[in-house]
């Protein structure tokens, strides 16, 4: 938890008085900052900050209304993507920007060489093997990335920029996607990596990472920066006042009324799972934890009903459903469902809200011998705006124009409406900002405590151990055991993140 | 089964098959480049066919034959700049362009055509390429007439399967057209423009596919007809699925496929086209390419970005 | 450049592009009418009158345009589910086949037209049920394999016209025999030469709209065609929309070759359709795949093609400027129709 001695060297990066509206909105207000060369420096806030606009305008995606930056004391182009990369800044986003179908070695040599030329691979080879080497991240250039686990992808990303000789390097929320203890490799490496002279800007909201890698920390709060502290001088808890704004409440709720097992999985094997075994109680918010991509998508489309399972058994109130399982049949039983992806499964971007909210229930509420009754999709969606404050222009208003958070409080109010027994919110707040994620939330409780099963999945374990009574971990499509509220720290779900302690545990 | 036997082991038969395989070998790599790049080019039909047109008209006009090459390179070019625009930056449906770009390339051979030349009823002709034979390796058995006399277009097809087999595997280039063609948004990341690497692919890719549809008018039949292109350029996104995206193998699956047309033509001549009817073997092109595509559907690895316009700063 | 969704598109957003490719097109015929060394303004005046310039000019028009509103309409239907049919074409020869088949004195008389008729789209639906349940099935793309069948069926219908179908009569001629007088279209009125085909496609592009918009089958097209993903999400039965839409499209294609023979030609021959298959693509397209709209855009095509026709004996403009005309809208105007939602914006 120590920071490096901070070795106050030379500025490095300057951005000066950075401003960019998108219409009405102000994304960065005149923000300033510097870098100093081997040092790390937290940018701080929640999403919609504007954390992600200042990175594209340094990096010539967005032109700034305002302001200016300075790379290694001299002014950088603005709009130009390559400039920032040839004065020696290179980026790890946060969705990779790497080609499954290309190799390790193809990925990194992207866009080093004059296209017009013809070089063979030795040199290039040599050089990624001796960087690999050098900061101790292990790789095989010829291997397909497709095949990478997530954390070796995010090595090759780093190497990518370590082999276009970035002085400067720029983290948007590396630790999203790894396990606790893939990200205290990744710490090691940043440490390898400012010992030799390198600086590292480092995005995140999670405060304890913060505080344990960044010597200096930059808070943002709608666009602004609203404090700039040494990490050494300050708590989590005064980092995350800045953050929001307020000091935090404690983000416990009151446990769960309990109550029957509404669904039961035993020994289910499908694509993505091996013998999973799962039981979801009435009046109890089920937690699922566990680090992105290992399972957690095929166990929500198994309860609803978009992957059939291959082996074992299904129950839901103790009974076997009587004929294929499909998402009709899980919505039949009572299975409501809060889409992982809002956009791409959740709702039809060109569709207006009314027809939206009958997306599953067209032909059982709104049909009529083959005839929709439009009328009753659209008292139905007045229903559903009024009842979940979705802020819109109407029934009739097409989706795509409407904000994440009201777009999934009309996914919320879609499927509350039917009063589901079962309930599977898979990352119902990603991406949403303070107000939404409360308000989710609550509803959330408000439907375990009416006497529904609900099971919430998500990356953000804060999330997990403040709302669920029962926590599940998953990794590598096998389900732990089933942990009552306080039997486990957080350290403990990390190792089962990890993968260790399955054979006990299960 | 003799009968077919005899056909296979003549130098006349692969002959034919390396001759009808050739202007598939360009529109197939054209089509090949564009779709590595991200962009299904379904203008490739109208395309062969203004290659045809303007290969010929400017050789009819006066110029040399390799002048009429490139004039049908640069027509299709044209085209090709027209598919990008509207399918690169602006993102338009590929299939909607694409067939749009088929039909007025189609219609603009025609109209000029019709224009030029207002009166003629039969089409005239000019002097097409004459088949070189290249010293020695010519007169090996079997392999020398079927590969080493044709015309010099006929090489060149081969030649720029090597030379794009070169370019998309071995160069900065073809590397960054790959990953435009994967995951734009890592070509962008790197500061390279997907636009411009994607209409490269396309102008280029089309202007080969002109050059297709020019060795019919310049090599094959001497003269430029309506319908002559007849549905090669359908056929030639076929052989791209079929040749799993890779030059090499697209121009085997070309050669095999030419080898199956030129085999129903002589088959027609033979006793079993006294009994079936003529139809039935002018068909075996489509059927052949309707069961590659299944054959293919399951294992083939399309390119990640195939058809997904790609808008800078979407996420 | 960028593309950036505009929320609220004003009037004049919303009407400008259209109307500005409208101009452009026209601008392009009158610079081809010019390189074809006519006068630009009389050219235009001719497509026009050659259209709708006279009683028989008009029924002309018409009668062209019957084939269109079903090929348009077989191809709006498809691509609304975003499944490409270009095989409109092969579905149209489907129909007339069967016109021929069950109208040459198979069939008694009563139920002639309304049997043939049935039985011409059940064919149509079957040709294209093939490629479609290649792609649910298999994952064949549809576009190619659509494609691909027409120029197999071309060759089916030579076949029949040189062989099992030919006329007898015909003096060598490669066409079928005539159709009795049961199986015939009927005259919409008694004297005027236009048939019941076209009041047949009308009804077709009503009832099509009455489906895509009041059912919960076009409810499921329309969910299907914008986004598959949140269809199969939401529990609908993906694939059976799929089949259940291509049974729709290739029974409506089919239709027009059926109305063409039945209703105007009174027999099959291989020049049967100068390519409504494909003409119906671009209808489609500039009617932005409304039915209703399909009848309008598929009278404009029908108008131009006519009056091109009537133009090119007049003016000696070849008459493939129509082909070119139709394919410079068809681009013009779906650029004009993203130029309505999106504003391009640098950087």
């Amino acid at each position: 938890m120590t920071p490096t001695e901070g070795p106050a060297g030379e500025v490095v990066l300057r951005l000066d008085g950075i401003t960019k509206r998108f219409g009405g909105l102000v994304a960065n207000d005149a923000i300033s900052l510097t870098l100093r060369a081997g040092e790390v420096v937290a940018l701080l806030g929640e999403n919609g900050a504007g954390k992600t606009t200042l990175m594209n305008i340094l990096f010539g995606h967005y032109l700034a209304d305002q302001g200016s930056v300075t790379v290694f004391g001299k002014p950088l182009p603005p709009g130009q993507p390559r400039a920032a990369l040839q004065a020696g800044v290179g980026m790890v986003h946060q969705h990779f920007t790497l080609a499954d179908n290309l190799t390790v070695l193809e990925n990194i040599r992207l866009g080093t060489e004059p296209l017009l030329s013809f070089r063979g691979a030795g040199a290039a080879r040599a050089r990624v093997l001796a960087l690999a080497q050098d900061f101790g991240l292990a790789v095989h250039p010829d291997a397909r990335l497709g095949s990478l686990s997530v954390g070796e992808r995010q090595r090759i990303e780093i190497l990518k920029a370590l082999y276009r000789n970035a002085r400067i390097l720029i983290l948007d929320e590396p630790t999203a996607v790894l396990t606790p203890q893939e990200s205290d490799a990744l710490f090691a490496t940043l440490k390898k990596a400012t010992a030799r002279g390198l600086s590292i800007i480092f995005i995140s909201h999670k405060l304890q990472e913060v505080m344990a890698v960044a010597d200096r920390c930059i808070v943002l709060r709608q666009g602004r920066v609203v404090g700039e502290v040494e990490t050494r001088g300050t708590s989590r808890a005064g980092l995350a006042a800045m953050m929001v704004g307020e000091t935090l409440a404690e983000a416990k709720v009151a446990p769960g009324p309990g109550g029957p097992v509404r669904l039961r999985l035993a020994e289910v094997s499908a694509p993505g799972l091996h013998r999973v075994s799962l039981e979801l109680r009435g009046g109890t918010i089920t937690g699922l934890a566990g680090v992105s991509g290992n399972g957690q998508a095929a166990l929500a489309d198994l309860i609803g009903g978009a992957l059939a399972p291959l082996s074992g058994r299904i129950e839901v109130d103790g009974n076997r459903p009587s004929g294929a399982w499909t998402p009709q049949a899980a919505i039949g039983a009572g299975v409501g469902r809060i889409p992982e992806d809002r956009h791409k499964t959740g709702t039809v971007a060109d569709f207006t809200l009314a027809e939206n909210t009958a997306l599953e229930t067209y032909r059982s509420r709104f049909a009529r011998r083959g005839v929709m009754d439009w009328r009753a999709v659209r008292a139905h969606a007045r229903a559903v705006i009024d009842g979940y404050d979705v802020r819109c222009e109407g029934p009739d208003q097409r989706i795509r124009l409407l904000s994440g958070g009201n777009m999934q409080k009309l996914i919320l109010g879609r499927v509350m409406e039917e009063a589901p027994g079962i309930l599977i919110a898979n990352q119902p707040v990603r991406g949403l900002d303070v107000g939404a994620i409360a308000y989710v939330h609550a509803r959330l409780v408000a439907a375990r405590d009416a006497g529904a099963a609900v099971l919430l999945i998500s990356e953000d374990l804060d999330e997990i151990t403040g709302l669920s009574d029962v926590i599940h971990v998953i990794s590598a499509g096998r389900l732990s055991r089933g942990f009552a509220r306080g039997e486990l720290t957080q350290a403990g779900i990390g190792l089962l993140m990890a993968g260790q302690g399955f054979e006990h545990a299960a | 089964m003799t009968a077919i036997w005899e056909i296979l082991i003549s130098a006349s038969f692969w002959a034919a098959a390396i001759r009808i395989a050739s202007p598939l070998i360009f529109a197939t790599l054209g089509e090949l480049i564009c779709e590595r790049a991200g962009v299904l080019n379904l203008g490739i039909e109208g395309i062969m066919v203004i290659g045809a047109f303007a290969g010929w008209m400017a050789v009819y006009g006066g110029m040399s034959l390799w002048g009429g090459v490139g004039v049908a390179f640069l027509a299709g070019a044209a085209f090709g700049l027209l598919q990008g625009l509207l399918t690169v930056p602006f993102g338009l449906s590929q299939h909607v362009v694409g067939l749009g770009i088929t039909l007025l390339a189609t219609s603009t051979s025609y109209y000029a055509y019709r224009l030029a030349l207002p009166e003629v009823t039969s089409p005239p002709k000019i002097e097409p390429f004459q088949n070189w034979e290249i010293p020695f390796l010519s007169e090996i058995p079997l392999l020398g007439p079927a590969l080493f006399s044709q015309t010099p277009l006929t090489y060149a097809a081969f030649g720029c399967a090597i030379a794009v087999s070169v370019v998309l595997w071995r160069t900065p280039l073809g590397l960054a057209l790959r990953a435009a063609g994967e995951n734009p948004a890592a070509v962008e990341a790197q500061g390279l423009s997907v636009t411009a690497l994607r209409m490269g692919a396309v102008i280029f890719g089309s202007g080969l596919m002109a050059v297709g549809g020019a060795f019919l008018t310049l090599s094959a039949f001497s003269s430029f007809f309506f319908e002559m292109v007849n549905g090669r350029g359908w056929i030639c996104i076929a052989l791209v699925v079929f040749g799993a995206w890779r030059p090499g193998k697209a121009v085997l699956v070309a050669v095999l496929f030419a080898a199956f047309d030129a085999l129903q033509i002589r088959l027609q001549q033979t006793p079993v086209g006294a009994v079936v009817p003529y139809q039935v073997f002018l068909m075996l092109p489509y059927v052949l390419s309707i069961l590659a595509l299944i054959v293919m559907a399951r294992r083939a690895e399309v390119p990640a970005a195939l058809m997904v316009p790609y808008n800078k700063g979407e996420r | 450049m960028r593309l950036e969704p505009i929320a609220h598109p004003g009037l004049a957003r919303r009407l400008g592009p259209p109307a500005a490719a409208i101009v452009a097109t026209v601008l392009v015929a009158a610079l081809l009418a010019a390189l074809a060394g006519a006068n630009p303004f009389a050219v235009l005046g001719q497509i026009v009158t050659g259209a709708v310039g006279s009683r028989f000019a008009a029924l002309e028009t018409l009668n062209r345009a019957t084939p269109l509103i079903f090929t348009g309409l077989a191809v709006a239907v498809a691509f609304r589910a975003r499944l490409w049919n270009i095989g409109a074409e092969a579905q149209l020869y489907a129909g007339a086949i069967i016109a021929v088949l069950l109208g040459t004195g198979a069939l008694g008389s009563p139920f002639v037209l309304p049997v043939s008729a049935l039985v011409a789209m059940l064919a149509g639906a079957c040709i294209l049920l093939v490629p479609v349940l290649l792609k649910v099935r298999l994952g064949v793309d549809e576009v190619v394999t659509t494609l691909l069948f027409n120029f197999i069926m071309v060759l089916i219908v030579s076949y029949l016209l040189e062989g099992p179908m030919k006329d007898p009569m015909g003096m060598g001629w490669p066409k079928s025999a005539a159709l009795i007088k049961e199986a015939r279209l009927p005259r919409i009125v008694e004297g005027v030469r236009l048939h019941w085909g076209f009041g047949l496609a009308l009804i077709s592009a009503v009832l099509v709209w009455l489906i895509q918009t009041r059912t919960t089958l076009g409810f499921e097209m329309r969910a299907v065609g914008q986004n598959i993903r949140a269809a199969r999400f939401a529990g609908m039965p993906v694939n059976a929309v799929l089949v259940k839409t291509a049974l729709l499209s290739g029974g409506l294609a089919a239709l027009a070759g059926w109305s063409e023979v039945a209703g105007l030609k009174g027999h099959l021959s291989s020049d049967l359709s100068p390519g409504f298959g494909y003409t119906g693509i671009i209808v489609a397209m500039l009617a932005l795949l409304h039915p209703l709209g399909v009848v309008v855009s598929a009278l404009f095509v029908a108008g131009i093609f006519v009056g091109s026709d009537a133009m090119s004996r007049a003016a000696g403009v070849p008459t493939y400027i129509a082909d070119m005309l139709l394919a410079v809208a068809l681009l013009f105007m779906v650029l004009a129709i993203l130029l309505t939602r999106f504003r391009v914006v640098r950087g």
